[in-house]
């Protein structure tokens, strides 16, 4: 009795009405510089625009910090370091315990404040980023009094005063990967957010006032690059943390040289994410959509070279196709949208670039139809078919929502070329079979290799690259060594 | 006949599809996508009762309700079908007279499909001869699991040929089978063999039907419609039991099939308290508050 379909096509019928995350959030119309446990105006008596990227409207105005108001926060740390450092473990467990605790208390305001200020999904930045960023202060307030036991016949002292500078795509759970190992062992912390998503990281501020963090062990100012570099060049700074570009990480780097500063980088990335025969693959169809359009590529591990065996190609595209069609491009905080906004007009014409080249090189472009919004910087989710090693579209980080894809005949085939880049952050594998997942883990240069899974993060797992894509780890044991002095 | 097993089995791996199911619960349905999507799931619904107490009495009275869902809301379609032993098919035709609503007989040695072959034939020759619209039937699950896989296709097929023009529902009984590898291959095994309809549990066993293996039986029926042109259609049935899982359904539907499928030509919730929590939640929508349950009737 069955018939001929008129369609297969997801996504039809059945319209979804919108679904907004209504709760309230007060966003001040200024915001000052929080040092020394208060809130004080920047001595620059500069201000710039903070808005949302979903509808261009200005949503505050952030303080740029200048040169003497890092150099007052570098002091008010080195000053909270005598007793923050001195206290026992146990005592600072106390209060980042308490600071995870309100996170969660307040995780409805922090998701929707991070989704206003940075365009990403409320169904992202509520069952993703504020949760982990609870997370790993629990964790970390779980290791303060237990760090003798994690390196055992090593007596690890805390560092210094840490100056922590954190990119734009995960502004909260960045700002608690840096804060919370560093507190926990014992160091103080000058945090400075991206200029573009300032304002979760100071409503973090509000959480360690809340939570009675005594003043200058956490000290957030904001600004551009001019307040970064003079974050970085400050002679009372003992370690630096670093996550965004190679090319700012390579600034950085070359800075520090010679200053006995210590260093860790997280920087970019171009993840091999490889697909074989054998693979569960309506399974693998998931990981590389939650691989490549997971907040809206913006992510440094973004599996955003796909590798298909060639006898599985077909598959995969028709079924990728498939699912990135039932994608819902909107309103970051309606509760349905899958893709939200580019974070910023610079970021979207870096993509638009990128997708202009792709299309010159004569590679065949896919992307969603239903176009986007008036307002606002979108892009729909894109894949270009049949991408060569040696397309730009395969080599640069391009940190949007685009997937190059390439195809492969042999394992030996693939690990060349999954090697072959610069980057080293993440890959993942998609197989039935263990033998082979085991051999490409230890074969793949890169921090993370995720196996028939993609985008898994947490607390105890470190975190960090090869090469190109930085040094030092963050998370777990790992993670906590990059903020102590081990020396016997 | 005989189903001959593609040269690689299609695998399934357990915690991806726990993670995409999970997704779908997670969409937000409001306002009048809510109540158009409540709507559907009521003329989906399989009204059923499967008991050995089952008697022309209660038969009758549960065809009253499958057409008289609750009548003070104006507007409300009728479920799709009453699914019930072949012995009260007769009763169960005659009650729904040409109200449109489908009689569905269970088959086949129902619910262990415990019996030979050339019984479950006669079965479903005898339900189809007292007018059953579908047939419900179970597949030989200790075959599957002892890897007589062409004992089951067989015996798919025979059954098929026994239905004439009534639709076939395959039972796979998910929740005796061992993995998710194993829902996949009975799908296809189903599908291949003349299934019109797959259909996951009798509800006599526990786990029934789930979000995750519905979501595999879903993604087989598309591969096969990718592949053959032909749709089939799918029932969930045993364990859902409120309005909001019902949705939570619908939206997987939707995001797998799309809107072909989004009708009780191809898609079939097999439940018995469903229908009322339903209602029970279309009356809220309406009126803004909860009605006590004892205003929705009880067959």
């Amino acid at each position: 009795m069955s018939k001929k379909s008129k369609n297969l096509e997801p996504n039809t019928g059945w319209d979804f009405d919108p679904a907004p995350e209504k709760v309230p959030v007060e966003i001040k119309a200024q915001y000052d510089l929080f040092i020394d446990g208060k809130w004080v105006k920047a001595t620059s008596k500069k201000f710039f625009n903070t808005i949302n990227p979903a509808t261009e409207e200005k949503l505050s105005e952030i303080s740029e910090a200048s040169e003497k108001d890092v150099d007052l926060a570098v002091k008010a740390a080195a000053k909270a370091f005598g007793s923050w450092s001195k206290l026992p473990g146990k005592e600072r467990a106390k209060y980042i315990y308490r600071i995870a605790r309100i996170l969660q208390e307040r995780a409805r305001e922090f998701a929707v404040l991070e989704t206003m200020d940075g365009g990403k999904p409320i169904r992202e930045s509520r069952d993703v980023d504020v949760p982990l960023a609870a997370a790993h202060f629990f964790y970390h307030a779980g290791w303060a009094d237990k760090l003798e036991y994690a390196f055992p016949g090593l007596k690890p002292k805390p560092i210094g005063v840490a100056g922590q500078i954190i990119p734009w795509n995960f502004p909260l759970l960045m700002a608690a990967w840096k804060i919370a190992p560093a507190i926990a062992c014992g160091n103080t912390v000058v945090l400075k957010p991206a200029e573009t998503t300032s304002l979760t990281a100071l409503r973090l501020a509000e959480v360690f006032e809340e939570a009675g963090l005594p003043p200058g062990v956490v000290n957030i100012i904001t600004g551009a690059g001019s307040t970064g570099a003079a974050l970085v060049n400050h002679p009372g700074i003992q370690k630096i943390a670093f996550t965004g570009s190679t090319e700012v990480g390579k600034v950085i780097r070359r800075s520090v040289a010679g200053s006995g500063k210590k260093l860790t980088l997280e920087l970019g990335g171009k993840a091999a994410n490889i697909v074989f025969e054998d693979a569960a693959i309506d399974q693998a169809v998931e990981g590389i959509v939650n691989g490549i359009y997971f907040n809206q590529g913006h992510v440094c591990c973004a599996g955003s070279r796909l590798f298909v065996q060639e006898s599985v190609r077909e598959e995969v595209l028709q079924k990728l196709k498939f699912r990135m069609r039932s994608l819902i491009l909107g309103d970051p905080l309606d509760k349905n949208t899958d893709v939200g906004a580019i974070n910023s007009a610079e970021q979207l014409k870096t993509i638009q670039h990128y997708l202009s080249l792709g299309k010159k090189e004569g590679l065949e472009m896919y992307q969603n139809a239903g176009g986007t919004p008036k307002k606002g910087f979108w892009c729909q989710p894109t894949l270009f078919e049949d991408v060569a090693q040696s397309s730009v579209i395969a080599q640069e980080e391009i940190f949007g929502p685009v997937l190059a894809i390439q195809t492969f005949r042999t394992i030996d085939e693939v690990i060349q070329k999954a090697n072959n880049t610069p980057y080293g952050l993440s890959a993942g594998v998609w197989t039935d079979k263990g033998s082979k997942i085991f051999n490409l883990t230890s074969e793949l240069k890169a921090g993370v290799v995720w196996a028939n899974t993609y985008n898994k993060f947490d607390p105890t797992s470190p975190f960090g690259g090869y090469k190109e894509s930085g040094f030092g780890r963050e998370g777990g044991i790992h993670g906590l060594a990059a903020y102590l002095n081990l020396e016997g | 006949m005989s189903f001959i097993a593609p040269k690689s089995r299609r695998s399934i791996d357990q915690v991806g599809v726990l993670e995409r199911a999970g997704r779908f619960t997670t969409r937000s349905i409001k306002s009048k996508s809510k109540v158009e999507g409540l709507k559907m799931a009521l003329s989906m619904i399989d009204l059923t009762t499967l008991e050995g107490k089952d008697t022309p009495g209660k038969v009758r009275q549960l065809c009253y309700k499958a057409r008289h869902l609750h009548d003070s809301y104006a507007g409300l379609p009728t479920v799709a079908a009453v699914c019930v032993y072949p012995s009260m098919v007769k009763t169960a035709k005659k009650s729904l007279g040409s109200s449109g609503v489908k009689v569905a007989s269970v088959s086949t040695a129902f619910p262990s499909g415990q019996s030979a072959q050339n019984l479950k034939i006669e079965e479903t020759k005898y339900a189809v001869g007292e007018g059953a619209d579908e047939v419900d039937m179970v597949i030989s699950r200790g075959a599957l699991l002892s890897g007589d896989l062409n004992y089951v296709f067989d015996e798919i097929a025979s059954v098929k040929a026994a239905c004439g023009s009534s639709r076939l529902k395959v039972i796979l009984e998910t929740g005796e089978l061992d993995n998710f590898d194993q829902v996949r291959l009975a799908s296809d095994i189903s599908m291949e063999a003349g299934a019109d309809f797959i259909k996951t549990s009798t509800g006599k066993i526990s786990p029934a039907a789930n979000m995750p293996v519905t979501l595999i039986m879903l993604e087989a029926i598309r591969d096969y419609f990718l592949k053959t042109g032909k749709m089939i259609g799918m029932k969930p049935a045993g364990g859902i039991r409120t309005a909001k899982q019902s949705l939570h359904y619908l939206v997987m539907v939707k995001e797998t099939l799309g809107e072909d499928w989004l009708s009780n030509e191809w898609f079939r919730f097999g439940a018995s308290s469903l229908a009322n929590d339903i209602l029970m939640q279309l009356v809220k929508q309406e009126q803004g508050n909860y009605q006590s349950m004892n205003y929705f009737t009880i067959d």
